[in-house]
């Protein structure tokens, strides 16, 4: 179980590698890439800021909680911060279990809460200027079916 | 007593400062809010709606009539949009 807050880029191959290595007892590998996305075409940046410190401790949270609720056989939340263009990594989660219904809902639990629950925030940069990515209701309803 | 506050995202340019001391008598988060609206303005157009606003007490989600004793840092951030 790791979570990691970090400004440079990863490489989900290598991650996924990493979290298996040497293991047998895992049967389902799940993982959610998450990507800046231009949907207007005039996007230059996304700027992402988050809370040092009650970041980690959130994400922590989330992937505790998930692992009490699905056996797991590991788990790993990687988070970016700063400024990124589109078509960038924002962030990854991954999660391995002997059967591919927990991995898969595992990942889905972790993605709904860590939107709504985690100290992000956006600020996307534009050719007319900058604006706060507001939340979406559909985020904080999301969270009702766990 | 003497609070850490800590803004993110548009209630930190709002405010104009990411983090700074307050010496309050506050007993709740809301009455905290209060004394700094009651302040400047810059506060009074941070807070105007605070529907729009969230509340961490000592880096733990938390509500505006929470009791602020023996907290030490109280963060005010809009509605979070990770992921």
């Amino acid at each position: 179980m790791v979570v990691r807050v970090q400004l440079e880029d990863f490489n989900l191959g290598q991650e996924l590698d990493h979290l298996r290595a040497g293991r047998r007892d895992i049967g389902a590998l799940v993982s959610f890439t998450g990507l800046v996305r231009d949907d207007t075409g005039d996007l230059t940046a996304l700027e992402l800021e988050h809370y040092p410190g009650m970041t980690e401790a959130a994400l922590t949270e989330i992937e505790t909680e998930a692992r009490r609720r699905w056996a797991l056989n590991d788990s790993l939340i990687i988070h970016r911060y700063g400024p990124l263009k589109p078509g960038d990594q924002i962030m990854m989660v991954a999660t391995a279990a002997p059967h591919r219904k927990a991995a898969f809902e595992a990942a889905d639990y972790l993605m709904d809460f860590l939107k709504s629950r985690a100290p992000f925030w956006k600020k996307e940069h534009g050719v007319e200027g900058a604006r706060w990515v507001d939340a979406k209701e559909d985020d904080e309803a999301a969270l009702k079916r766990w | 007593m003497k609070l850490d506050v800590v803004y993110f995202a548009w209630v930190r340019e709002r405010i104009g400062v990411p983090r700074e001391t307050v010496e309050t008598q506050a007993a709740t988060v809301n009455d905290l809010i209060a004394e700094l609206r009651a302040r400047e303005d810059r506060y009074d157009l941070a807070f105007s709606d605070v529907s729009a606003v969230r509340v961490a007490l000592d880096q733990s989600l938390s509500d505006f009539d929470a009791p602020l004793a023996g907290v030490r840092e109280v963060a005010f951030f809009p509605p979070m949009t990770g992921g």
